[in-house]
């Protein structure tokens, strides 16, 4: 079902709040729940399966640490991901994530998660070929510049001009 | 709607091809999760951009220039166009999964002919690609979902980092993305209660093991589904021989296990098969579990040479048929539980009177 509150994204946050003997049931968005303040209700229940809810539990073992990348701080003291909003604490509710950019800003945190979850952090399997040229390229880049450091100590200025002029190039091209 | 037609839209045909280790694996699948880059997932996803994913993935499978080999006559369907009935009856067929079909906001898929590839796109994922073969054959289906990853990567951006891979919804998926499952008949483990044991051992080899038809872990028919856990830190082949090799063990403690019923306790298991087989031949009222452990027993007697004359793709065929998206399709109108129970009944005599004549 749609949120009510904002009709753009799904519900996923569903609870039922009693007053005065009076029951309401509440659908939201994770949005427009953080909106709301209710990110933080006890007794709160996201829409996964159980499994994320399991996650969950490991995910508010991890250590604070501070953000990095793409990750801001918001007014209540949780790690956003500038380009989709979420925030950490609603990605440690309903266990997944809102944009491929949140594993760039939440990534210290996400570490240890993921060496829990897999033994590993780092993959190892395949790459998309559209990606080898550019992952190849940065690899070059890397080792021109340390190239081009050791040159610059030796005062060898006129090749350390050249790969600055190659690593331009290079990175003109990663640009593209 | 006669039998023999229902037969064969219940029955996907790489369902009728026997596989490697067919009494003991059923199939084996390969599930590949992909997102575009740029675009939110789906859970986060406005409705126009949930529209867009849909409307570029299949763009890119319809206008291909050259299409892959597997989607030559690929359909696209969406899930907004189909009855709640019609997108049950995917489910029972595991051509797409139950949050496709209830939950997704412009779900669709992409289904090969031959049913054996199917392309979810917005469910949890972007697009999530699935190969099923008969029998154990992970490697081959993992092949086969690979290159359409790979055909689909020309026409695609997908949202990849060099360090934690293809990055997906979910971190239990992050990396390679990938899950390949295998789908194991047990019943000789069961009977000899060798599973308690069993299974917490492949759980600590990184594999899950779950019943499948039933409610949570729960197992119908003794069948079990064996999957990896693990997708980042190990190359997609190391996930699939790790799945292959435990499986592998697994068939043969099975084949101990019937060896060891055979041996010592022929006459029971005989007793016990055949008495399986005249309920399902005979009775007026049957609930699934019931028929799903009637069909469990009766195929392993097939299987031992217990009973002869039926077919074990018989038993493949109703454990799908017998399931309540199909009953209703069957019967042309929906079907209170205890409705269902009297149609599966119906419906297991008639599929069994109809081996018996055609043997
Ligand atoms: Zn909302
Ligand atoms: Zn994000």
């Amino acid at each position: 079902m749609l949120c009510p509150e904002c009709g753009k994204r799904p519900a996923t946050l569903h609870y039922t709040k009693i007053v005065n003997g009076i029951k309401t049931e509440l659908h939201l968005c994770e949005f427009c729940a953080q909106e709301k303040g209710l990110d933080y209700m006890p007794g709160f229940e996201s829409g996964g399966f159980s499994f994320h809810q399991l996650l969950s539990g490991l995910l508010n073992l991890d250590p604070p640490s501070g953000p990095k990348g793409r990750a801001v701080r918001d007014g209540q003291g949780s790690f956003r991901c500038t380009t989709c909003g979420l925030t950490y604490n609603q990605f440690s509710k309903v266990g997944r994530f809102g944009c491929a950019d949140c594993y760039k800003a939440f990534r210290d945190r996400l570490e240890p998660l993921l060496r829990r979850i897999h033994g590993h952090s780092t993959h190892r399997g395949k790459i998309p070929s559209r990606n080898l040229g550019e992952i190849k390229i940065r690899r070059q880049l890397e080792k021109l510049k340390h190239e081009l450091a050791l040159r610059i100590q030796a005062e060898e200025f006129e090749e350390a001009a050249r790969l600055r002029d190659r690593i331009r190039e290079l990175q003109q091209r990663l640009k593209q | 709607m006669s039998l023999e037609h229902f037969m064969r839209k219940a029955i996907s045909e790489w369902m009728r091809v026997k596989g490697p280790q067919s009494d003991i694996v059923f199939s084996s699948r390969v599930r590949i999760a992909r997102n575009l880059r740029g675009l939110p997932f789906p859970m986060l996803a406005t409705a126009s951009q949930a529209e867009e994913v849909a409307r570029r993935v299949e763009e890119a499978v319809r206008n291909a220039a050259n299409r892959h080999p597997l989607l030559q006559d690929a359909v696209f369907v969406k899930m907004n166009d189909l009855t709640d009935l019609e997108r049950r009856v995917l489910v029972e067929k595991h051509l797409i999964s139950p949050m496709l079909a209830e939950e997704s906001r412009h779900g669709a898929v992409i289904l090969s002919r031959d049913e054996s590839v199917s392309i979810m796109i917005n469910e949890e994922d972007h697009i999530r690609i699935q190969v099923l073969y008969p029998g154990l054959q992970p490697e081959k289906a993992w092949e086969a979902a690979s290159s359409i990853d790979d055909w689909l990567e020309q026409y695609l951006p997908f949202a990849f980092d060099e360090d934690t891979g293809y990055l997906t919804s979910c971190p239990t998926n992050v990396g390679t993305g990938i899950r390949s499952s295998v789908m194991v008949h047990l019943p000789a483990l069961a009977m000899t209660q060798q599973l308690g044991r069993l299974f917490p051992a492949i759980t600590q080899v990184g594999l899950a093991v779950r019943g499948i038809y039933g409610e949570g872990s729960e197992a119908l028919g003794q069948l079990y589904q064996v999957s990896n856990q693990v997708t980042l830190g190990q190359s997609e082949e190391e996930i699939i021989d790790n799945l292959q090799g435990v499986v592998r063990q697994m068939i043969e403690h099975e084949q101990a296990a019937r060896r060891k019923l055979l041996e010592l306790s022929r006459v029971q298991l005989d007793d016990r098969v055949h008495r399986s087989y005249g309920i399902l031949a005979h009775s007026r009222i049957i609930d699934s579990k019931e028929a799903m452990m009637r069909l469990s027993d009766v195929r392993l007697g097939i299987d031992l040479g217990l009973i002869r004359g039926v077919s074990a793709n018989v038993m493949n065929e109703l454990m799908v048929m017998t399931q309540p998206g199909f009953l209703q399709q069957y019967a042309g109108q929906r079907l209170s539980a205890e409705q269902r129970d009297v149609r599966r009944a119906k419906l297991i005599r008639e599929r069994l009177e109809l081996e018996r004549q055609s043997s």
